[in-house]
């Protein structure tokens, strides 16, 4: 009795298929690695966490409703004042960067996915804006300095809707095509087969099944342009009131941040505190809002 | 398939319709090849009196950067952003494939959607937030750590000359922030390379009784290598154009030194301090750095993307 457990007991010892049974230094190793990536993960999300809680701590005590609706004051040294004319340009060169981005971008995917497909010219176009993507926004900021303001002669709202719009063009197009991408073949071949021509299956049955995703790149695009510092800094120019005229010298919240922030006076680093929780719930709203869309209408995996 | 629609409707009204959709289509993806051509053409057109100059103060060879005396050697500029770009890399790399792993080997599909979402919101921060947040908190919070690590390594030869006197606003203060900012990139990319990794392949790997670790690097690794080369050179690109948030925590000082608590500057954040009170020659050179930028970032890109095709190509064949 004894002598036949203990037979039985032998093999599972010596072929190690529990835990317990693995030699000390793979264990810890196995082990030890699993800590690394949680550490990992905990360097990365920390300091998102340090970033959201100091810009709430110190632009919650800037933030009040004058600061939305009054003009900036022009001197560092004074303070009060608000931020209007910045977030009046951020939605305004923001919206019309989208303007021109988005049809672009979409009508572009189209191409790529629906008439491209793997001929040279659609590869070609999808390295060339993968690597547009890449592509700094400063280097956008001084070609549009150079090919348009040098050449108009004067710093406006539209010159830096224009680099806005170049940066967001690659990101709309390549998300876009994704999310065509993952429409099913069979409804162009049903739209073909009831006689409905390429643009017509295109714009009435392809697109609306591909929105939802379609409008979640678009929102995370228009975040990370509003967020974009140097078009507004390079091609904007300055403006301390309100003006809805794209055609006018603007400010935008970024381009106030950076030239608030490294000011020796304390009232410009409160505005420059004030201005960043602005646009940081402003980016963070469009980024949750568009995992939202994504989420909620996705195309339904059958 | 057009052909044989027209059969079907005989309208000739269709048809145009359908090739002038097609048309605006192309346009529309054309788009892109002409901006890129077009930044290419104006900005050196714009800024070929700098670049082109060869001489003693030879805008690639000179690091003497003088204004006022018409000297603009850009080799400080180059050097800050090597600088700055490589000690992001260092630390951006080990932590993003740390995640990756995290995301595809261990995490538990509810605690998964979660950590995606965070290392999206990270992302989605804008770089003059983080420079903000680098100025006030980041590096002051780092200067102790500065002064400890130039203390304790500053006298010892050779890697005594990374750690000379301490400064908050830093090469290294910079890298890190920049490190921070290019975590989300690098994850991604490495995330969905480890994610074309066969199941046969780690299920084998289970089979023969390896721990998960063991698994990892058995099956996941020698599958992924070329996909993470691309996306380490692909977070470089993105590393070297880092503007706003650099130009605000380097300390704006044009100097070559090998140590990385000293301030310095890069070729962005350089352009972006200086435009402001610049004109003429001078503005030309800044558009010339940022010639040398869109090159070197088109030509990281290009190369990024050559391997991780590569990569998967090798994968799929393989499996």
């Amino acid at each position: 009795m004894t002598a036949a457990s203990e037979a039985r007991r032998v093999p599972v010892v010596a072929g190690g298929l529990k835990r317990g049974s693995l030699s000390f230094r793979r264990r810890f190793v196995d082990i030890f690695s699993k800590v690394l990536m949680t550490v990992a993960l905990l360097l990365a999300v920390t300091p998102l966490v340090l970033v959201l809680i100091y810009v709430a701590q110190r632009g919650g005590k800037v933030i009040s409703l004058d600061f939305f609706t009054e003009d900036i004051v022009p001197s560092p040294r004074r303070s009060g004042g608000g931020m209007a004319p910045a977030i009046v340009g951020t939605l305004i060169i923001t919206g019309a960067a989208s303007l021109l981005a988005i049809p672009l971008g979409v009508l572009g995917a189209v191409y790529l996915n629906e008439y491209g497909k793997k001929n040279a010219l659609a590869r070609f176009i999808r390295i060339m804006s993968d690597v547009m993507t890449g592509v700094p926004s400063i280097v956008m900021a001084l070609f549009i300095y150079v090919a348009v303001v040098l050449v108009t002669g004067d710093k406006t709202g539209l010159a830096a809707a224009l680099a806005l719009a170049a940066l967001m063009l690659p990101v709309v197009l390549r998300s876009s095509e994704e999310m065509l991408k993952l429409v099913p073949d069979e409804l162009r071949q049903a739209s073909a087969a009831l006689g409905a021509r390429r643009w017509k299956a295109t714009v009435s049955v392809v697109l609306p099944a591909a929105i939802s995703g379609i409008t979640s790149g678009i929102m995370l695009a228009i975040a990370r342009a509003a967020g974009e510092t140097t078009p507004i800094v390079v091609c904007a120019g300055i403006a301390y009131s309100v003006s809805w005229d794209l055609n006018s010298q603007q400010t935008a919240l970024p381009a106030q941040i950076f030239s608030n922030a490294a000011q020796p006076f304390d009232p410009a680093v409160a505005r420059a505190w004030g201005a960043a929780l602005t646009l940081t719930i402003i980016v963070l709203v469009f980024t949750l809002a568009a995992r939202f869309v994504a989420s909620r209408f996705a195309i339904k995996n059958r | 398939m057009t052909t044989q629609a027209s059969s079907l409707t005989q309208k000739d009204r269709g048809r145009v319709t359908d090739r002038a959709f097609w048309l605006i289509c192309i346009g529309a993806g054309i788009i892109v090849l002409v901006i890129l051509a077009a930044i290419l053409v104006s900005t050196l057109n714009q800024s070929w009196p700098a670049i082109s100059n060869t001489g003693e103060n030879g805008f690639f060879t000179s690091k003497v950067w003088d204004p006022n005396e018409g000297k603009f050697g850009t080799l400080a500029f180059m050097f800050g952003t090597v600088m700055v770009s490589l000690i992001a890399i260092l630390f951006a790399v080990p932590i993003s494939i740390g995640i990756a792993l995290f995301l595809t080997e261990l995490a538990h599909r509810r605690i998964k959607g979660t950590v995606v979402t965070l290392i999206d919101l990270l992302a989605s921060v804008p770089s003059v937030v983080f420079g903000l947040w680098g100025i006030y908190f980041f590096a002051p919070t780092l200067k102790p750590v500065y002064d400890w690590l130039h203390n304790a390594l500053g006298d010892i030869p050779v890697i005594g000359a990374l750690f000379g006197s301490a400064n908050a606003n830093s090469f290294m203060t910079a890298g890190l922030v920049v490190a921070i900012m290019i975590i989300p990139i690098i994850t991604s990319i490495t995330r969905e390379v480890f994610d074309t990794v066969p199941d046969s392949d780690k299920q084998a790997a289970w089979a023969l009784g390896a721990t998960r670790w063991e698994m990892i690097r058995g099956a996941v690794f020698p599958h992924s290598f070329g996909g993470i080369v691309g996306a380490v050179i692909l977070g470089l690109g993105r590393a070297m154009g880092e503007t706003v948030a650099v130009a605000l925590v380097i300390g704006a000082s044009i100097q070559i030194t090998p140590n990385l608590l000293a301030p310095g500057y890069t070729i962005p954040a350089g352009i972006i301090n200086l435009f402001g009170e610049s004109s003429g020659d001078f503005t030309a050179a800044l558009i010339g750095m940022g010639v040398i930028l869109f090159l070197v970032t088109v030509v990281v890109n290009l190369l990024a993307q050559v391997i991780v095709r590569r990569a998967e190509l090798r994968m799929r064949g393989a499996a």
